[in-house]
């Protein structure tokens, strides 16, 4: 466990909970990423601008926060391209499939104690673990 | 105007906290979701961090008759525990395990400017239009 950072975690984790926090007291919106996201071309045409924009601003944050702290985050590179295409689009399905992501139903849904949510949380979490397990400790595809 | 300039703000905060927080990284949440092998919790801390924030702000907030700048809230009250639910959150688990990204750090990650986030969210688009084509057809 030598990588774990407990402290910049639950900071950061405590600065989307004020993101999340703000965008439900100002615009009664939640802040479930993959909902922002596919409204940027589902939504009615006034409800796609704000969409846009956060997402703007989510990249402007990260590129913000890598011009203070350069070695802070280093993009990882040479990852297999076909785990990369075929997980990327499967996060894609399923998110949409399942309405919600890490932070709709992991944040939003269980701030406001949504059965749901948790379910949905608990589900993608264990085939999470159980697909890392299968593509490094059986197939050993990455290390 | 007012609910676009909160949005870019609400954008940002969220941005910082991926970075922050190190969720930008994937390799960091393959190694949570490793828990046979070098186990990094981190990404529990996270989700405690912004729970402890948003479990006591959501409460207060829905208690409000409106938002403060829009007319009012819209957030989904269903709680059918039914099969698009679990497929779907279950095929999403196993593209995270797979990459590494889930939408939010797949998106900021555009602010590192690296290739790999490009590659990521144009698949995660992929995904939304197949799985909305998928569901007309039905």
């Amino acid at each position: 466990m030598e990588n774990f950072t407990p402290l910049s975690a639950t900071a950061g984790g405590a600065l989307i909970g004020i993101s999340v926090t703000l965008l439900l007291l100002f615009n009664g919106r939640i802040g479930g990423i993959s909902g922002i996201m596919s409204g940027v071309y589902l939504a009615t045409k006034n409800d796609r601008i704000w969409r846009l924009i956060f997402i703007v601003g989510l990249v402007l944050g990260a590129f913000i926060f890598q011009l203070l702290k350069p070695n802070f985050n280093i993009p990882r590179q040479n990852y297999p391209l076909l785990l990369l295409g075929l997980g990327g689009f499967l996060v894609g399905f399923g998110t949409r499939m399942g309405s919600g992501c890490t932070s709709g139903h992991g944040i939003c849904g269980i701030a406001i104690l949504s059965i749901r949510s948790l379910i949905a949380t608990l589900t993608f979490m264990a085939t999470g673990m159980i697909t890392v397990y299968i593509i490094r400790h059986s197939l050993e595809l990455i290390a | 105007m007012k609910q676009n300039l909160i949005a870019l703000l609400c954008g940002i905060i969220f941005g910082i906290g991926l970075s922050l927080s190190q969720m930008i990284n994937p390799n960091k949440v393959l190694n949570f979701l490793d828990v046979t092998g070098n186990w990094d919790p981190s990404l529990i801390f996270v989700m405690m961090g912004a729970l402890a924030v948003a479990f006591v702000s959501f409460k207060w907030i829905l208690k409000r008759p409106s938002p403060i700048i829009a007319e009012s809230f819209h957030v989904s009250r269903k709680s059918s525990i039914d099969k698009p639910l679990i497929l779907g959150a279950a095929i999403f688990g196993i593209g995270w395990g797979m990459s590494g990204y889930c939408p939010g750090p797949a998106v900021s990650g555009l602010g590192l400017l690296s290739l790999e986030s490009v590659i990521i969210v144009v698949a995660i688009y992929l995904g939304f239009f197949a799985c909305n084509r998928f569901f007309e057809q039905k």
